[in-house]
């Protein structure tokens, strides 16, 4: 599947350097601003994840339940999160766009016309953060019908066996999380750790483009790019949430921080 | 969608852990497919194991409590003037609730698999009290999550837990209330699953958590199987058995040893928090038709809104005050083998009262809820139908509510 995800790979790699990804949150902390926020830091990002918003995460830490929180105390519905992306997509800032979220969410709006609709506003990837494998292999088959690239999730604890089966069925990206932890957590692993067991995934099929996230910061980035992408996530909401405590523009704030982000990584 | 007899419900799932092809399952992260995988491999290796078994068997004999009594309500039956009206007085057990079985399981496996910490949610605090107990009995570090807004209503349990050594983490996310719990608990086992067991406190969850729940509060029903032939001689004509349903915990259990009889003898109505009267807000998801949705890793029953945000509920039961139900409960409802309906927080407080005037018992706010239906239906039942109420909580922890409501003092 070569879809322009695979190409924002290919790029980062053509200059020697990992893919940096961004997640925000969908109209967080405005749809207007959220849109700004995905349009500065599309200068320096080259995939840009962004959170559909659910209200009960069983997956992330404080950071990003505050964001998600934000979004939807101000309204923020799903036809809000399509129009957002639409727009950026049709905007020269474009970058490619993975949506992330919680399977009811999905599951209440319709499978397929979930998928229509992330087709239609050129949607790239989707990660679903409570759809295991074995349990995503219909929907993840959905998605390599649309051409959007379905992100399986491997973590720490993923065994042996399954991993080899979770690679097997993976599109053109995977995602590795760091460590034992929701969203945002410390980094309580070395750097090495990680990467040793990120080489154990591309050991078996080194075609797949594998990314890191999870506790990833300022401080660290550096120390793990030799991976394919690194995810910044919880630290840019962190970001918004400061900058709104501060009174300070989010927008400007945001992309300062990724503009730093990708120069520890060149 | 067909229930299955001569085989456990519990056991009446696909292999991605759906009952009826649509509830339950397992929609975790994927940090979480291994301890739950681990988990579930230790407990499909020791539910039938002998000696696992006597071990717990002795648990429940010497240290819950078992059995506990099934008596009469004499004083009652004659006033309501209707069918026999009897309870299983499940608050007898150790710490006042049924939530001692399902804690005292988990400390049993979590020593057998070498964890040290365990961690579990709860609402009312039963689940939480019990947990506190059974660990300190086991010899495990515990931590408690509740919702800020329980913690607040139901002190004699936050007492009980801070008593037995356990950390109450207070929980201020969404309603404050127990769905949140959950999920905080939730997101500490992801991060903490290496070390720590998790304690799901009702039968909700992944699949097996569900499965653990229902299989350890099995034990009402076994016991009261026993009860009502020692009784009645045989299990009568006309049997009625009335239970709150919050995750649907004490329910399930209360039911489960009666499931293959036919409903036309052995009926199980299961009564939802309706919540107050002057408030569309409720907790009964079967009662009011809610949609089918995840909650907490399974496909259930659940109140939400169109955008599949789970929706606020509001009942003066912390224990039953949940979105959500047991997938089992889904099921039971679907093949139609359980009978779903709801008491309103005043009718429960009635209740309360009238059970208290009458009888030397005081059931929770929970199992007034059912106490409540009960008592209305019986009136116009014979008088050789058998109608039992499953008193699975006591009262104490509500005095504060009690003496607000009805100026009534324990």
């Amino acid at each position: 599947m070569i879809n322009s995800i695979s190409k924002a790979f290919n790029s980062a790699k053509k200059e020697g350097r990992p893919a940096l990804l961004t997640y925000t949150v969908a109209g967080d902390n405005t749809k207007k601003n959220s849109l700004k926020i995905l349009k500065a830091i599309s200068k320096y990002a080259d995939i840009c994840e962004l959170g559909f918003p659910h209200n009960t995460p069983i997956a992330d830490g404080g950071q990003i339940q505050t964001s998600s929180y934000r979004a939807i105390k101000n309204g923020t519905k799903i036809k809000d999160v399509f129009e957002i992306v639409k727009d950026f997509k049709s905007s020269k800032f474009s970058k490619p766009i993975i949506l992330m979220g919680y399977f009811n969410m999905i599951l209440q709006y319709g499978q397929n016309k979930f998928l229509n609709d992330c087709k239609k506003n050129k949607i790239d990837g989707l990660i679903v953060v409570d759809l295991p494998w074995p349990e995503n292999k219909k929907f993840a088959s959905k998605c390599k019908k649309k051409s959007i690239s379905f992100v399986q999730l491997i973590s720490p604890t993923t065994s042996k066996n399954r991993l080899i089966s979770i690679i097997k069925d993976s599109h053109n990206m995977i995602y590795y999380i760091s460590m034992l932890s929701t969203t945002g957590g410390k980094l309580k692993v070395s750097p090495k750790k990680i990467l040793l067991n990120y080489e154990k995934i591309k050991s078996i099929n080194s075609n797949k483009n594998c990314v890191i996230g999870f506790g990833i910061t300022e401080k660290s980035i550096s120390s793990l790019k030799s991976a394919d992408g690194l995810v910044v996530g919880s630290a840019i909401c962190r970001e918004i949430t400061n900058s709104l405590n501060k009174r300070q523009n989010p927008v400007t704030k945001v992309s300062k921080m990724v503009k730093k982000l990708k120069n520890k990584i060149l | 969608m067909k229930l299955k007899k001569k085989i456990s419900v519990l056991d009446q799932h696909d292999k991605f852990g759906f009952w009826g092809g649509k509830f339950g399952g397992n929609f975790v992260p994927e940090t979480l497919k291994k301890p739950i995988n681990d988990l579930e491999l230790l407990f499909n290796k020791l539910k039938n194991n002998k000696k696992f078994l006597s071990e717990r068997d002795r648990y429940f004999k010497n240290w819950v409590g078992a059995p506990t009594r099934f008596i009469k309500l004499s004083n009652l039956t004659e006033h309501v003037g209707g069918a026999e009206i009897w309870s299983k007085v499940v608050s007898d057990a150790n710490g006042g609730a049924h939530k001692i079985y399902n804690a005292t399981v988990h400390c049993l496996l979590a020593k057998k698999s070498g964890k040290r910490i365990i961690c579990g949610d709860t609402g009312a605090g039963y689940a939480g009290k019990m947990l506190s107990m059974a660990a300190k009995k086991f010899g495990l570090k515990c931590k408690i999550f509740m919702g800020a807004k329980d913690i607040e209503r139901q002190q004699p349990n936050v007492k009980a837990i801070k008593s037995n050594g356990a950390e109450i983490v207070p929980v201020y996310s969404g309603s404050q209330t127990l769905v949140d719990a959950v999920s905080e608990c939730m997101r500490f086992w992801v991060a903490n699953c290496d070390t720590t067991a998790m304690c799901v406190g009702s039968t909700v969850g992944p699949n097996i958590f569900v499965k653990i729940c229902g299989w350890s509060t099995s034990q009402i029903s076994r016991e009261l199987k026993i009860q009502i032939l020692d009784e009645f001689g045989n299990i009568p004509k006309r049997l009625k058995l009335y239970n709150c349903v919050g995750g649907g915990s004490s329910s399930f259990g209360f039911w489960n040893e009666f499931m293959d009889y036919d409903k036309k003898q052995v009926e199980f109505i299961g009564v939802e928090a309706g919540g107050s009267s002057k408030s569309k807000k409720h907790a009964a998801p079967l009662t009011y038709g809610s949609k089918i949705g995840i909650l907490h890793g399974a496909a259930q029953y659940v109140n939400q809104n169109s955008e599949g945000q789970i929706e606020e509920t509001e009942s003066i039961s912390a224990g039953l005050d949940y979105p959500g139900v047991s997938p089992l409960h889904c099921f039971l409802k679907d093949t139609k083998r359980a009978r779903y309906t709801a008491a309103s927080d005043e009718d429960a407080l009635k209740a309360f009262k009238i059970v208290s005037k009458y009888e030397a018992i005081r059931p929770s706010l929970e199992p007034s809820h059912a106490f409540s239906v009960a008592i209305s239906e019986a009136k116009k039942l014979s008088k050789d139908t058998i109608v039992v109420v499953n008193s699975c909580g006591d009262a104490y922890k509500d005095r504060k509510i009690l003496e607000k409501k009805l100026g009534v003092r324990l």
